[in-house]
């Protein structure tokens, strides 16, 4: 009995490790908590603000042109 | 303000990947994990510089037909343009590889035909450089561009495939389609890449009508 018990916790507990095996770590906990916007605010004031500056070289280009 | 639409269709566009790349669902893979997000912003750098190179070639071949060093111009601005975003692409993929691949470098071969690319590249800017006549210089520099330009395909884009290489789609590898079996990862890779693409051109035009600009002021003098 008690190596049978035995045996069932040891397949038990490899059920376990293998069921943890199968899940992939994703960064769920930064999404749930809506923080991931915060990434992705600092990320878009970046990236437009980089845009913004293009628009105002192409504006400076275009008046040099225009002389 | 016509024609200035497909700027702010780029930064649209590349605004929308950036929100789409990290709010959007991506298949939960090992070892990749949440960083396979780095698609929408590794690759599109390295389509950004093969389009920049091709308007390159295309111009050093119609300079060669025409004798008009506006060509040239564009051609030689294209590759500076294009140089910059392989820059990217080069510490963006660093970057990636030392978590996924273990080690920033390893000896991939599309990696080292990446970086042999590079350094032709970097040898069409100095033999612009070494050389003084503008006509000779123009030939020249168009003659190798002509044949860098192949060469650059063939190592970043044939031969890896016909080795054993980590990058997906090579040697065998699953391609990212694959992987992406429910095809949501597709839009926003493509809005990412159209995005850039159009950024870099922009670029790039600066660039070429701020040379122009130099050009007719060395004229004047």
């Amino acid at each position: 009995m008690k190596k049978i018990s035995l045996a069932l916790a040891f397949v038990l507990f490899s059920i376990c490790t293998f069921a943890q095996d199968n899940t992939v770590e994703m960064a769920t906990g930064l999404r749930s908590s809506g923080k991931i916007w915060v990434v992705v605010g600092v990320i878009l004031t970046i990236v437009i603000g980089m845009y913004i500056y293009l628009f105002t070289i192409d504006k400076k280009v275009k008046k040099l042109e225009d002389k | 303000m016509r024609k200035n639409w497909w700027k702010i269709l780029a930064a649209c566009m590349v605004s929308a990947s950036v929100v789409a790349g990290f709010i959007g669902p991506v298949p939960e893979l090992h070892i990749l994990n949440e960083s396979i997000r780095n698609v929408y912003f590794h690759v599109p750098m390295w389509f950004t510089m093969l389009t920049l190179y091709l308007i390159s070639v295309i111009n050093s071949i119609k300079y060669l037909n025409s004798g008009d060093i506006k060509h040239d111009m564009l051609a030689v601005e294209a590759v500076n343009t294009g140089i910059i975003f392989c820059a990217f692409g080069l510490l963006t993929g660093m970057q990636w590889a030392n978590i996924t691949w273990g080690e920033p470098w390893p000896n991939d071969p599309k990696l080292n035909g990446s970086a042999i690319a590079t350094l032709m590249y970097l040898a069409y800017l100095v033999l612009r450089n070494a050389l003084d006549e503008e006509q000779k210089r123009a030939k020249i520099s168009a003659v190798y561009n002509i044949f860098a330009f192949p060469i650059m395909v063939v190592l970043l884009y044939i031969l890896p495939k016909l080795t054993d290489s980590l990058h997906p789609g090579n040697g065998g590898n699953s391609t990212f389609g694959d992987l992406d079996m429910d095809n949501y990862m597709r839009p926003v890779f493509y809005t990412a890449v159209i995005g850039w693409i159009l950024t870099g051109s922009w670029v790039c035009t600066l660039r070429y009508r701020l040379r122009l600009l130099e050009n007719k002021a060395n004229k004047i003098q």
